[in-house]
């Protein structure tokens, strides 16, 4: 689990920070809420998750509240690794 | 069903939530022609007060054009009020053709169809040109309408760091295995003011043979030396694929937009775009006034020449006087003051001093942006904006952010 959170964490940063962005984004910052990813760009993580981790999140899941933190988020993964 | 008082409450709990965010859009009315000056009745009920109007999209002051005027009562009288008829039925009058060449010409685009607004023109376009085989690559800013529309298409999509263009060719290449790629992107972004880079966005769309789509609203009329657009502007008038922009912004504000491109694609929408084929055609004034804005702007760039002024004196000023504005050189300006409260305390104080502003704040600009966002006219007088910057001047002196940057503001009143 901790790797995958490092993982995840690690896409975030990347994906949705620009270099000079101030923010510091740790396992249980708000993701969703606080405006660092908005449900529209949301979507380069959920098929980053699904590409990494050969799952597929169904939709009624993948919501704003399941993708709010990197800890939410790696928790819904684990639930479809099974 | 009865709207018992259990569905009632349920509507209604909802609205104070709303209340209880701080994010309730209060009714304000304007008992006058929409203009530089204006009267508004704000509260419901309260007296009529004149204020100068700094927060329309009226940048080429054509709102109220006395020729604009005219052109709109000649349309009614030689093509009547109404179509009553979605345009293929029998909603599509000689005037309607007429706006679609001067269009397609003005924005130098192969054709051009018309819209009841760019809202339906965007909501309409990606659903008719592409499928499942196929993505579409917007940046993370654009508009609420082109995200609306993206997410009505089979097509996938992803998304881009705002105006990243490392980022976006990373995304290019991530999706050379598509039918068809389209970059996405506003050429004027309404919140910031910024203008996308066209010429870097052509240049990658060429390497990775993508396509690309701007919403030219906040641009089309002024931006650029002959007011064409964020493409002339960028010197890419033939790079970019489609177009899409309004009539109800700088092109005379009634309402009304279009579809502008390759005529491959302004077909495909004619045949299958949603809301070109089940809404009603733009009514014949105001087709003949966007007509008659196409004329003026055509033949002269007064207008957008006065706007370019008045946009360069007013953030001189506002620079002098120690206001925190982000840079930019478009007629939208925010004036940056970090805090929620602090941009609606401020913008109150500022129509108190007859200024009429608004405040935006998170979710409509990102969390801890909150700003004022101030457009200019080409109807703007220079004292009208030296009536603004003043009211800025006393009112950040009430708050004492003058000479502030952006951590001083912070430190201050927080985000």
């Amino acid at each position: 689990m901790g790797e995958m959170k490092d993982i995840v964490l690690e896409y975030i940063i990347d994906e949705y920070l620009d270099e000079d962005d101030e923010d510091e984004v740790s396992y249980d910052s708000p993701l969703i809420s606080s405006g660092i990813v908005d449900s529209f760009s949301m979507v380069s993580l959920k098929r980053f998750l699904e590409n990494k981790y050969k799952i597929t999140l169904p939709d009624e899941e993948a919501t704003p509240e399941a993708f709010d933190t990197v800890n939410s988020i790696c928790k819904l993964v684990q639930k479809h690794l099974g | 069903m009865a709207f018992d008082n259990k569905t009632r409450t349920l509507f209604a709990d909802e609205i104070q939530q709303i209340r209880n965010d701080g994010l309730y859009k209060e009714k304000r009315f304007i008992c006058s022609e929409q203009d530089a000056e204006i009267e508004v009745e704000f509260p419901e009920g309260a007296e009529h007060k004149k204020v100068l109007n700094f927060c329309a999209n009226n940048y080429l002051g054509l709102s109220s054009h006395p020729d604009v005027i005219k052109a709109a009562h000649e349309g009614l009288d030689k093509r009547g009020y109404g179509m009553s008829s979605v345009r293929f039925i029998c909603g599509t009058q000689d005037i309607h053709r007429e706006l679609q060449n001067r269009v397609s010409a003005f924005l130098g685009m192969e054709d051009t169809l018309l819209f009841p607004s760019c809202m339906d023109a965007n909501s309409g376009v990606f659903e008719a040109v592409l499928g499942q085989e196929d993505v579409i690559i917007a940046d993370r800013l654009i508009h609420a309408s082109l995200v609306d529309g993206i997410r009505l298409c089979s097509a996938e999509y992803d998304t881009f760091k705002h105006m990243n263009m490392d980022h976006l060719k990373k995304k290019l290449e991530l999706h050379q295995n598509k039918r068809v790629r389209m970059v996405v992107t506003d050429g004027v972004f309404s919140m910031d003011g910024d203008l996308a880079p066209l010429d870097e966005m052509v240049d990658l769309c060429n390497r990775y043979n993508a396509m690309l789509l701007v919403d030219d609203s906040h641009a089309s009329g002024f931006i650029g030396k002959t007011g064409r657009g964020t493409h002339e502007h960028f010197g890419v008038m033939d790079g970019v694929d489609i177009i899409t922009t309004t009539f109800g912004k700088g092109l005379g504000g009634a309402s009304g937009g279009c579809v502008s491109g390759r005529k491959e694609i302004v077909e495909l929408c004619r045949q299958k775009a949603r809301p070109y084929l089940f809404s009603n055609s733009l009514a014949p004034p105001i087709v003949n006034a966007s007509i008659k804005v196409i004329d003026l702007i055509s033949s002269s760039t007064e207008r957008r020449d006065k706007l370019e002024w008045n946009t360069g004196y007013f953030r001189k000023k506002m620079e002098e006087a120690g206001l925190n504005m982000r840079p930019g050189e478009t007629p939208i300006v925010p004036v940056m003051l970090y805090n929620a409260k602090l941009a609606n305390d401020m913008a109150r104080d500022m129509y108190a001093e007859g200024i009429y502003v608004i405040g935006f704040f998170f979710p409509v600009v990102p969390a801890g942006k909150a700003r004022i966002r101030v457009q200019l006219s080409a109807a703007h007088e220079k004292e009208h904006i030296d009536k603004c910057v003043e009211a800025f001047r006393k009112v950040g002196d009430k708050y004492g952010i003058l000479g502030m940057g952006k951590d001083e503001i912070i430190e201050k009143y927080g985000t």
